[in-house]
């Protein structure tokens, strides 16, 4: 089924334990329970999970399908350079974000699913995968405008005169209904 | 267990009315959700739960109706992938009604929604329990400022038997509390079951990685069980029916201070949980489930031969295969395993052959990486291969409705018949193409074929070239009008075909029927075809590309509104 590409899975799954961690700092902030404060660190948490975890990475073999609306996320996360590019270093950053989740009741389920997604991200790294941007492609437009800058300096070539007589000499052959009319 | 009757009740409804209609069956569904959750929150706001909304408000009925949406979802999650079931439901209500057939084949959109209920009920159940344990703590720790609740968490802590409040001691904390009773610990792991299923089931992981979807999804087994124990600490707790009696609330709610002591009428109320309600739900279908899986094990074991292997032009594997036992009906689709090429994947393909061969085949495009390990495998076997390969279940998929299922018992579905395939879907038609011209004499079909390549002709056209000879020996010209199309070509190629454009045999195909370029004008071929059948049914299917099929659907409703019928199906893989 094709080499499996474990990023895309962490992917996935960091993202939704960033809306978990997010929903449950609301939850916790919101009932002003016992440690809101871990509530209120949760939401700030979650948002930035989200924000990276939003940009798909472009897949080593195959089509890689984008979320809607990631390209300015894209630029955002690819502007980090080597910080947001290797895994390692993302699995330790969700490995670090989730424990001060493990504090208070609302956060637990995000702290642990965070802690899961940071475990796949550390087997994507030890696979050797690593985050690319997804880019629109800008090659196909430069080439066109350089075969517009030099224009052909001969006419095209015509069969020799050889050629030419003798389709006048097998008329069967040489007639047919051009399908695009012609005015004269 | 009355509400359990019920619901089966409801549920025979559901599946009754699901041949009517799927949005109708739908509808009924979410009806019953909402009936559930209004149903289950009234029940939580009487008598018996008095005390406990003292403790904790309509955070209580809050948590207790989407748990009952739960119990239902959860009952009906397992059902729509019991295929093998639903294969012979779907064979037992053929002969009643061809919708009826149609509709069971949304079975995974159906488990998709039901998957998407059971997270929303979850989410909604979690976050009331979340207050739930906020409230119960503020319980002990009389933060609140009114004493009856710590009245009321202070009983029962002797024997610890009748108590109100799971959280016993004020040295705790609620996450402690998750951790160390029945209920917090199976709702953990059934919660990280379900949300590392969805994540890994998520389109773009399903199509790309299957083995991680399938295995992930297993984790199911940890759901179900975990699911049926979370209610066995009964760590929801109520007034027993004899303290009810005794000391009801509405008259000694007032008089906490002098509960139990001697001038007093009223006793310390006593508390019980409810017995756990969810294996009720939940074991009927698991046994099905069961069953299935059983029945899908055997399938797989039973010994398919090989006895033929065809390699066509443009990358094309036929395989010849037969089973003893195996029937096939027109329109069937095999799922196929080779376990020396993948022990995990199984990919469905339509069979070729017509009912009536001795062996059932299926034509393979090499396209990917499965396919192409199976062309390895294949490739060097000169001689008839001998290999028992597992051919697990083969689901009677399409039967009257989809893809190109067309019966063909004396209730002939349509007469007139178009078909619409494009590039490689194209391998049902060769079964329905030699069965066809036989068996239903006065039929017509309008097959459209769009390709946007010319290779994949090659292989195809030697059995349309043969079946143009026997038409043409028959006399019987008019049956089937097969109109090809080429929708994408180079200029090479462009200058090739105008130079042939007056030929007798198409320069492309070698048949008499020319090959047409571009696209076809959908509104004039549906217009023409009405015109030449007022007053018939039309049946409409489509093999290929889902934007195609929208448009095709679209067209069929609109050319309905005459005295002709267009009735739209599709094959889905």
């Amino acid at each position: 089924m094709g080499k499996i590409e474990w990023a895309m899975w962490a992917n996935e799954q960091a993202l939704a334990s960033g809306l978990i961690l997010l929903t449950g700092g609301i939850v916790g902030v919101a009932g002003q329970f016992r440690g809101w404060q871990f509530a209120a660190y949760a939401i700030v948490a979650g948002v930035f999970v989200c924000l990276l975890e939003y940009p798909r990475s472009k897949r080593a073999k195959g089509t890689s399908v984008e979320r809607t609306g990631q390209y300015c996320f894209t630029v955002c996360v690819k502007s980090f350079g080597p910080l947001t590019r290797n895994y390692y270093v993302r699995g330790s950053l969700h490995a670090a974000i989730c424990v001060p989740g493990g504090f208070m009741l609302s956060t637990v389920l995000g702290c642990v699913c965070l802690g899961i997604s940071s475990i796949i991200y550390f087997v994507a790294a030890i696979r050797g995968e690593h985050w690319e941007p997804i880019l629109p492609r800008k090659e196909i437009s430069r080439e066109v405008q350089d075969t517009v800058k030099n224009p052909p300096q001969n006419p095209p070539p015509r069969p020799p005169p050889e050629t030419r007589r003798k389709r006048v000499d097998d008329l069967e052959e040489a007639a047919y209904d051009n399908p695009i009319p012609v005015s004269e | 267990m009355n509400e359990v009757f019920d619901i089966i009740l409801l549920l025979f409804l559901m599946f009754w009315l699901n041949m009517a209609c799927a949005w109708m069956s739908q509808l009924v569904w979410l009806g019953i959700n909402a009936f559930l959750f209004v149903h289950f929150y009234m029940a939580f706001l009487v008598e018996k739960w008095f005390y406990t909304r003292v403790l904790l408000g309509h955070a209580l009925p809050w948590a207790r109706a989407p748990a009952a949406c739960l119990n239902f979802n959860c009952m009906l999650i397992l059902l729509p992938v019991c295929r093998n079931l639903l294969s012979f439901l779907r064979g037992t209500i053929q002969c009643c009604s061809r919708t009826a057939a149609r509709q069971l084949d949304r079975n995974i959109t159906f488990h998709k929604m039901v998957a998407y209920m059971i997270a929303f009920h979850t989410a909604v159940h979690i976050i009331a329990h979340l207050f739930n344990f906020e409230y119960f703590m503020d319980g002990q720790l009389n933060r609140d400022g009114s004493p009856l609740t710590f009245v009321l968490s202070e009983i029962g802590g002797g024997d610890n038997a009748s108590f109100l409040n799971p959280i016993r001691s004020n040295e705790t904390n609620p996450t402690v509390v998750l951790f160390t009773t029945v209920a917090g610990l199976t709702g953990v792991a059934i919660t990280l079951a379900l949300i590392l299923i969805i994540t890994s089931s998520m389109e773009v992981i399903r199509r790309s990685y299957f083995e991680v979807f399938w295995y992930t999804h297993h984790l199911f087994v940890v759901f179900f069980v975990g699911l049926v124990f979370h209610g066995f600490g009964r760590i929801v707790r109520g007034q027993t029916a004899t303290s009810l009696v005794a000391d009801p609330p509405k008259d000694c709610a007032a008089r906490f201070e002098t509960w139990g002591s001697d001038g007093s009428n009223c006793t310390t109320p006593a508390f019980a949980g409810n017995p756990p309600m969810t294996w009720k739900w939940v074991v009927g279908p698991m046994i099905l489930y069961v069953c299935e899986r059983l029945v899908r094990f055997y399938r797989s074991h039973q010994k398919v031969v090989i006895t033929k292997v065809v390699m066509h032009p443009s990358k094309t594997l036929e395989l010849q295969m037969k089973r003893k036992g195996f029937h096939m009906e027109v329109g069937q689709y095999v799922f196929i395993q080779c376990p020396s090429v993948s022990g995990l994947e199984w990919h469905p393909f339509t069979l070729t052959s017509a009912p009536e061969e001795d062996y059932f085949s299926a034509h393979i495009r090499i396209v990917g990486d499965w396919t192409q390990a199976l062309y390895e495998a294949c490739v060097g076997d000169k001689t008839k291969p001998q290999e028992a390969w597992k051919l697990p279940k083969y689901d009677s998929g399409r039967g009257g409705g989809g893809g190109l299922g067309l019966k063909l018992q004396p209730c002939v579905y349509h007469v007139y018949t178009v078909c619409v395939q494009c590039v490689y879907h194209v391998y049902t038609l060769c079964a329905y193409l030699c069965i066809y011209s036989v068996c239903v004499p006065s039929s017509q079909i309008y097959f459209y074929w769009l390709c946007p390549e010319t290779q994949a002709f090659e292989w195809f056209a030697d059995l349309l070239q043969s079946l143009e000879g026997q038409m043409s020996e028959k006399g019987v010209t008019d049956f089937l009008s097969y109109n090809i199309y080429l929708t994408r070509w180079k200029e090479t190629e462009a200058a090739h075909f105008r130079v042939h454009h007056e030929a007798e045999n198409d320069p492309i195909t070698g048949l008499k029927q020319k090959t047409l370029y571009g696209k076809p004008n959908w509104d004039h071929e549906f217009t023409n075809i009405a015109s030449q059948h007022p007053g018939t049914k039309v049946g409409v299917f489509l093999c290929g590309p889902p934007q195609l099929g929208k448009s095709l659907e679209k067209q069929s409703l609109s050319h309905s509104e005459g005295d002709v019928k267009f009735i739209f199906n599709k094959e889905n893989f």
